[in-house]
């Protein structure tokens, strides 16, 4: 790649807008959303409509957060860190929404009914699994927590996102498979494997 | 005599909803201009006609279809019809994919003239009808169905057609005619779902020969007063009001009598997940997933709760004779 645009989208990616402009481009979705659910656009069964849409966000955020490093290495556009942080939130923030519309839409918050329908159906039990796994990455996203762990236990602590990812697709995948239906599964399940097969082979290589 | 209320009989408060008092006014509307025409000849005065119930409004989508309202008991629900926006893109029709949206959406390319239905098998009388012997040979009803998903969801709708059991005496059923084989059409040209291999194509469901004959089986040529919509099993299709909705199997080509027992398509697929019998029970759990409560559509919206499912989906009192003696956790 040319120096030129590499050094002119570095300065698009320092911008001091282009955290916000991500943090407002993060909201999208959410938004269209609501905005669809007020209006009464979203379809027959709306319930089910809002609890799809809302967890196929949070995978899409969770896989655009696992893209940053291997982005950044390739495109040699260190900058693009600034925005990681970001998206894990983001991807955080939809399953919160999702597993909360799953609870209050489909379940009416009848606990023991949850209790239940987690334990009978093992896609949702590993939505959970995701959601738990995922928690205290969130919770340990903050400036404060970094410095307070250390850089070092704070990045062995964040690797368990990997695995947070294998366990959203396997959430996703058991839920399509009710149908038979793997074409988006085998295109998210495709993106996933690169993302990680790239750190592997980053890893692979260190250790020769 | 003491009136004992039979559990699948509505409560006195519950007796007057929405589509029932809506109906009523379609039918004093309709009545009016009856009235207005025939210049005061009287007809208002026939207490017979004054008890005549209302049909559904037309959707005014697609072609009329004239019906009377079924008279069979349970024949009529009184629960609020789920709106016909919902009953015609929310569906399951695997021939056009495998999303809710996807009949909707490549239904069009079904070709439902000509058609023909053959009755098959162990009959004195073969049969082979063409799509307008088949609309006359049975009185078009109107009957009010709930419709339970095996997904956890339920509809209300208005069917147009008359008894399975109208079209199956006519090919003079034998003695050894124990069950009943429904073959749907599945052809790759007008039905893109059928190239993929989600299912053993075509579709086949089946019914024991007394399910079959059960006068609230419905063969259904349209809904809400109008032919039916291709993505709804357009020209003709089954209604078993009280099993789960894939053993209503949608554009019929082949229905053959038949000593044993078939296999349908969803036994074939999954036999621990789908059974022969398929009837709606609320205690019966599916292997992955509970059926104790459905989601009405169109009832309510976003926020509306889970409703409990009704066993044999509130048909008890019709087909649960049917029934009686069998192990219904063995027979699912």
């Amino acid at each position: 790649m040319l120096a030129g645009p590499r050094t002119s989208l570095t300065n698009l990616l320092v911008h001091p807008l282009a955290k916000p402009a991500l943090w407002g481009l993060c909201a999208v979705p959410m938004v269209v959303l609501i905005g669809r659910a007020l209006a009464d656009q979203l379809g027959a069964n709306p319930a089910e409509a809002l609890i799809r849409e809302t967890g196929e966000w949070a995978l899409r955020w969770l896989w655009a957060c696992l893209a940053i490093t291997p982005l950044r290495q390739v495109l040699q556009l260190p900058a693009l860190l600034r925005f990681r942080r970001a998206l894990g939130v983001t991807a955080f923030v939809y399953g919160v929404i999702h597993l909360l519309a799953y609870a209050g839409l489909d379940q009416g918050w009848q606990l023991d009914a949850i209790v239940k329908d987690v334990l009978k159906r093992n896609f949702i039990l590993v939505g959970v699994l995701a959601m738990l796994a995922m928690t205290p990455l969130a919770l340990t996203s903050f400036n404060r927590a970094v410095r307070a762990l250390g850089g070092r236990r704070w990045q062995a602590l964040h690797r368990w996102v990997y695995a947070v990812a294998v366990l959203v697709l396997l959430h996703f995948f058991w839920m399509k498979s009710g149908k038979n239906d793997f074409g988006e599964v085998a295109v998210y399940g495709a993106v996933l494997a690169a993302l990680l097969g790239w750190r592997f082979g980053r890893w692979a290589r260190t250790v020769q | 005599m003491i009136r004992i209320p039979q559990p699948h009989e509505p409560l006195p408060s519950e007796i007057t909803p929405r589509a029932a008092y809506e109906g009523r006014r379609v039918w004093l509307q309709q009545a009016g201009a009856l009235a207005a025409a025939a210049g005061g000849l009287g007809s208002l005065g026939d207490p017979a006609q004054a008890a005549a119930p209302a049909l559904t409004p037309r959707a005014g989508k697609l072609d009329a279809l004239a019906a009377v309202r079924g008279t069979t008991p349970g024949s009529v629900v009184m629960d609020k019809l789920t709106p016909y926006e919902d009953v015609t893109t929310y569906n399951n029709f695997y021939e056009f994919g495998t999303d809710k949206s996807d009949p909707a959406e490549y239904a069009h390319t079904l070709r439902t003239r000509p058609w023909s239905l053959s009755i098959e098998g162990e009959v004195g009388k073969p049969l082979k009808l063409g799509l307008d012997d088949l609309l006359k040979a049975g009185a078009m009803e109107e009957r009010i169905y709930r419709l339970r998903c095996v997904e956890g969801w339920s509809m209300v709708i208005p069917w147009v057609g008359y008894s399975l059991s109208t079209l199956i005496r006519r090919a003079e059923p034998t003695s050894r005619a124990k069950f009943v084989e429904f073959t749907t059409l599945a052809d790759p040209k007008q039905m893109p779902g059928v190239r993929s291999s989600v299912l053993d194509w075509p579709y086949v469901e089946g019914l024991r020969i007394d399910e079959a004959m059960h006068p609230l089986t419905l063969m259904a040529f349209g809904l809400y007063g109008e032919i039916l919509p291709k993505q709804n099993g357009a020209p003709l299709r089954l209604v078993v009001p009280w099993k789960y909705g894939f053993k209503s199997a949608k554009s019929i080509v082949r229905i053959r009598l038949v000593e044993r027992q078939p296999v349908s398509s969803w036994t074939r697929a999954a036999p621990s997940e789908y059974g022969f019998y398929s009837n709606v029970n609320p205690k019966v759990d599916h292997p992955r997933w509970s059926q104790a409560t459905e989601r009405r559509i169109g009832d309510g919206g976003l926020f509306a709760p889970r409703r409990p499912t009704l066993m044999f989906n509130g048909y008890e009192a019709q087909v649960a004779s049917m029934y009686a003696g069998m192990d219904l956790r063995k027979f699912y």
